[in-house]
C-alpha cells in the first residue's frame, strides 16, 4: 500500500479495503437440501478479524455450501451466521458486503476491465472522480495497471483473476470469500497468483475465507485451516497443527501421507499391535483418541527410519520389521515403500529417506523405527 | 459465435497458407464444399419463396386499373391510391399500433417468463413452458375462435385492448423461444457476483442479464411485431366497422372489391416485413467486439 500512495502526488488515499477485518461467526448452521445426509451438519466456527482461514475438504464436504451460506446465496436450514456480531442469517447477499472470488471469474464479458472493477462502486453511488482514482489504485495493486479499456476475452486466465480480485476487494468489502479462485489456472500460474492472493491479504488485513480441496495449497496460504469432512468440521487449527497433531484419521489422511497401524484396543501406558508392544508419550494421544473406541496409530513418512541390521537400531524407539517393496529416487529425497509387521497383518508404510544413504534393494528385510513422540494416536 | 471464432483461426492461419499455393487451398475447400446439387436445390427452394414477391413488385408499379402481369406502364398510381384513401392508412396505423404495442407486451411477458423459468427444472416449470408455447402448435383458426368467443362475453372483439391482447399471445412463445436460446449461454454466476458486488436482483438484471441477452430479446420482439403484423385469421373475426387491421383491409379489397391497390399494399408489408427482420442482424453486427487472441 505505501509503495503506490507515496509514488504519487494524489492526497494520501484510504486503503482499498479500510476495515481492519471483520469477524465472522458461524453458530451451528444446517443446511439440509432433504438429501440423505444434510449438505452441512452442524458446523460452528469463528474467523478472527483479518484471518486468512481456508475451508478445506474433499468435494462434498460441505466446504462450498459453508461458504455459499456465509455469502448468502443459500439460505440457512438453521443456525445464525453473524458479522461483527451482526445476524446476518436473513440478509440478501447484496446487502452483506462481503466481496468473492469464483473459479471460473465472473466477470462481466460486456465490460472493460475499468468498468468491471467500477460496478461495485456505481452501485454504492460512489462520485466519478472518486470512482477513477480507485480503480487505478486497485489495478495498480493488482499489477494490472493500464488495462482499463480492455475486455475480459483479451485478458489470460491470471489477469482475469486479477480484475476479479480488483473488483471484489474495491470497495472495501467486510470480508473476502474465495472460491476455489485458482481451480481453472495451470500449475505454474497457481503459484504466482497464490502469492499475489497471500500479499494482498497482507497489505488489505481484510479476512480471508477460502475454499479448496487442495492440501497444499490450503497449507501454504492459511492462518487457520477448518478441515471438512461428510458436512462437519472435522478438525480446526493452523496447518502446523493439523499435520502434526491430528485429531483423527481423516484428518492425518487428508494432510500429507501417514503409515497407518489399526489399533484395536484403547491405548494405554503401551500399545500393542499384532505381536509389536510400542510404548507411548502420553502427549502424543489425541483429545479424540482418548475417548475413542476405534483408534490408530499413525507415522509421517519423514520420521521413519529404516536399519539395515537390528543393532543399528537405537535403543527406545518403536520397531517394527518390515520389507522393502519399492524404491523411487525422487532428487532430493528416496521415497521407500515398505510392508510393515509380517505376513497377512502387513500394512503398507512409507519412509522418506536422505538421497546420500546406502542402497536399499527391494526385497530386503529391514527394521523400521521412529522415535516414541514423533508418532500420533488418533481415533478412526 | 463459432464462426466468429472460425473466421478469427483462419485468419491467424491465412498470412501462412498464401504465399504456398494459392490454388491448392481452393481445392481443399472443395472438399467439404456444398455438392452443386444441394446449391440447386437450395435455389429452386429460394426461388419458390421469393417468386410471389418477385411478381409483387413490379405489380405495384402498373398504371393499369386491373391485375395484369407482365405490368403495363410504369406509375406509382397504386401507392398515391394507397396513401390519400383513408381506410387504407388507418387500417395501416392500426396495424403498426397493434404490432408495435402487441410486441412490447410479448417482449415483457416472454423474457419475464424465460428469466423466470431459466434456473428451474420441476414439473411444474415444464408445464409453465409447455403452456406459454401452446399457441405455437394450436391450429390458428381453433385460437380465433376462441379467442372470439370469449372475446365477445368481454367486450373486446373489434377493440384495440383486443387485437393487442390476442396478438401478444401469439407473439409471447417467440420471445421465450429466443430469450431462452440467449439465456443457454448466460453464465448464471455472474449474478452471483453482482449481488456480491452490491447489487439487488433488478440492478443486476438491468446491468447484467439484460445487455448480454439483448440479442435474443431484440430477435424476440421483432418476431412478435411481424407475427401480428401480418396475422389474420384472429383479425378476421375481431374485425369491426371502426377497428380492423391492414391484413383485414387486404382481404377485403380483394374478395369484395378486387383492387389493384393490394399490388401496393403486399409490397409496402414484405418491405416493412424485411426490414425489420434484419434489424436484429444490423444491430447484432454492430455491437459484436472482435476476439482478440
Amino acid at each position: 500500500m505505501s509503495a503506490t500512495s507515496t509514488s504519487t502526488a494524489v492526497p494520501p488515499v484510504a486503503p482499498v479495503a479500510s476495515r481492519a477485518g471483520t469477524q465472522i461467526r458461524l453458530s451451528d448452521v444446517v443446511k439440509d437440501y432433504g438429501l440423505a445426509v444434510p449438505a452441512v451438519d452442524g458446523v460452528s466456527l469463528t474467523i478472527e478479524p483479518g484471518e486468512f482461514m481456508t475451508l478445506l475438504g474433499p468435494s462434498g464436504s460441505g466446504k462450498t455450501t459453508t461458504l455459499n451460506l456465509i455469502a448468502g446465496f443459500e439460505t440457512l436450514t438453521s443456525g445464525r451466521i453473524s458479522l461483527d456480531g451482526d445476524d446476518v442469517s436473513t440478509l440478501p447477499p447484496h446487502k452483506r458486503d462481503l466481496g468473492m472470488l469464483f473459479q471460473n471469474y465472473a466477470l462481466f464479458p460486456h465490460m472493460t476491465v475499468a468498468q468491471n472493477v467500477a460496478y461495485p462502486l456505481r452501485e454504492r453511488k460512489v462520485p466519478k472522480a472518486e470512482i477513477r482514482r480507485r480503480v487505478a489504485e486497485v489495478l495498480e495493486l493488482v499489477q494490472l495497471p493500464g488495462r482499463d479499456d480492455d475486455v475480459p476475452s483479451q485478458l489470460s486466465g491470471g489477469q482475469q483473476q486479477r480484475v476479479a480480485l480488483a473488483r471484489a476487494i474495491v470497495f472495501g468489502p467486510k470480508a473476502l470469500l474465495l472460491d476455489e479462485p485458482l481451480g481453472a489456472l495451470d500449475r505454474n500460474l497457481r503459484g504466482a497468483l497464490q502469492a499475489e492472493i497471500q500479499r494482498i491479504h497482507r497489505e488489505v488485513g481484510s479476512t480471508f475465507v477460502f475454499v479448496t480441496h487442495d492440501q497444499e495449497e490450503a497449507m501454504s496460504l492459511s492462518d487457520r485451516i477448518a478441515l471438512f469432512n461428510n458436512g462437519r468440521i472435522e478438525q480446526v487449527g493452523t496447518p502446523e497443527t493439523l499435520y502434526k497433531a491430528p485429531e483423527t484419521l481423516f484428518t492425518a489422511g487428508f494432510l500429507g501421507d501417514s503409515t497407518v497401524f489399526e489399533l484395536a484396543q484403547a491405548p494405554g501406558s503401551e500399545i500393542t499391535w499384532g505381536d509389536r508392544r510400542w510404548a507411548v508419550a502420553p502427549h502424543t494421544v489425541s483429545e479424540r483418541a482418548r475417548a475413542a473406541e476405534a483408534t490408530a496409530l499413525v507415522v509421517r513418512p519423514e520420521d521413519v527410519h529404516i536399519a539395515q541390521r537390528d543393532d543399528a537400531v537405537p535403543p527406545g524407539v518403536n520397531v517394527v520389521p518390515a520389507t522393502v517393496t519399492d524404491v523411487h529416487y525422487l532428487g532430493s529425497y528416496r521415497s521407500v515403500a515398505l510392508a510393515l509387521g509380517t505376513g497377512d497383518g502387513a500394512v503398507l508404510g512409507q519412509a522418506r529417506l536422505d538421497a546420500a544413504e546406502t542402497q536399499l534393494a527391494v526385497g530386503q528385510s529391514v527394521q523400521a523405527w521412529w522415535r516414541v513422540e514423533r508418532q500420533r494416536v488418533v481415533s478412526r | 459465435m463459432t464462426t466468429t471464432t472460425r473466421a478469427a483461426e483462419l485468419d491467424r492461419l491465412d498470412p501462412e497458407a498464401r504465399p504456398a499455393a494459392p490454388r491448392r487451398r481452393r481445392r481443399d475447400r472443395g472438399v467439404d464444399a456444398v455438392p452443386w446439387w444441394l446449391r440447386l436445390v437450395v435455389a429452386v427452394v429460394a426461388l419458390y419463396f421469393v417468386l410471389p414477391t418477385l411478381f409483387v413488385i413490379p405489380m405495384s408499379f402498373s398504371s393499369s386499373t386491373t391485375f395484369s402481369f407482365p405490368p403495363e406502364g410504369f406509375s406509382l398510381d397504386l401507392y398515391r391510391n394507397f396513401f390519400t384513401d383513408p381506410v387504407w392508412l388507418t387500417s395501416l396505423r392500426n396495424s403498426v399500433f397493434v404490432a408495435a404495442v402487441a410486441a412490447t407486451l410479448a417482449t415483457v411477458v416472454g423474457t419475464a417468463a424465460a428469466v423466470g423459468l431459466h434456473h428451474l427444472t420441476g414439473r411444474l416449470a415444464g408445464l409453465a413452458r409447455t403452456v406459454l408455447m401452446i399457441s405455437l402448435v394450436t391450429p390458428g383458426i381453433v385460437v380465433a375462435v376462441v379467442v372470439y368467443i370469449s372475446f365477445l362475453k368481454w367486450h373486446l372483439v373489434g377493440s384495440f385492448a383486443g387485437y393487442v391482447l390476442a396478438h401478444a399471445a401469439l407473439g409471447t412463445p417467440f420471445v421465450l423461444v429466443s430469450v431462452t436460446s440467449a439465456l443457454s449461454g448466460f453464465d448464471p454466476k455472474l449474478l452471483r457476483a453482482s449481488a456480491s458486488l452490491g447489487a439487488s436482483p433488478l440492478r443486476t438484471f438491468a446491468r447484467v442479464t439484460m445487455p448480454l441477452i439483448s440479442r435474443g430479446i431484440v430477435t424476440g420482439a421483432v418476431f412478435a411485431f411481424v407475427t401480428s403484423f401480418d396475422e389474420v385469421v384472429i383479425a378476421l373475426f375481431l374485425r369491426s366497422p371502426t377497428f380492423q387491421t391492414l391484413p383485414v383491409q387486404m382481404f377485403n379489397s380483394v374478395t369484395f372489391e378486387v383492387d389493384p391497390t393490394i399490388a401496393a399494399t403486399s409490397s409496402l408489408v414484405v418491405t416493412v416485413v424485411t426490414v425489420v427482420c434484419l434489424l436484429p442482424l444490423l444491430l447484432g453486427s454492430r455491437g459484436k467486439k472482435r476476439q482478440e487472441p
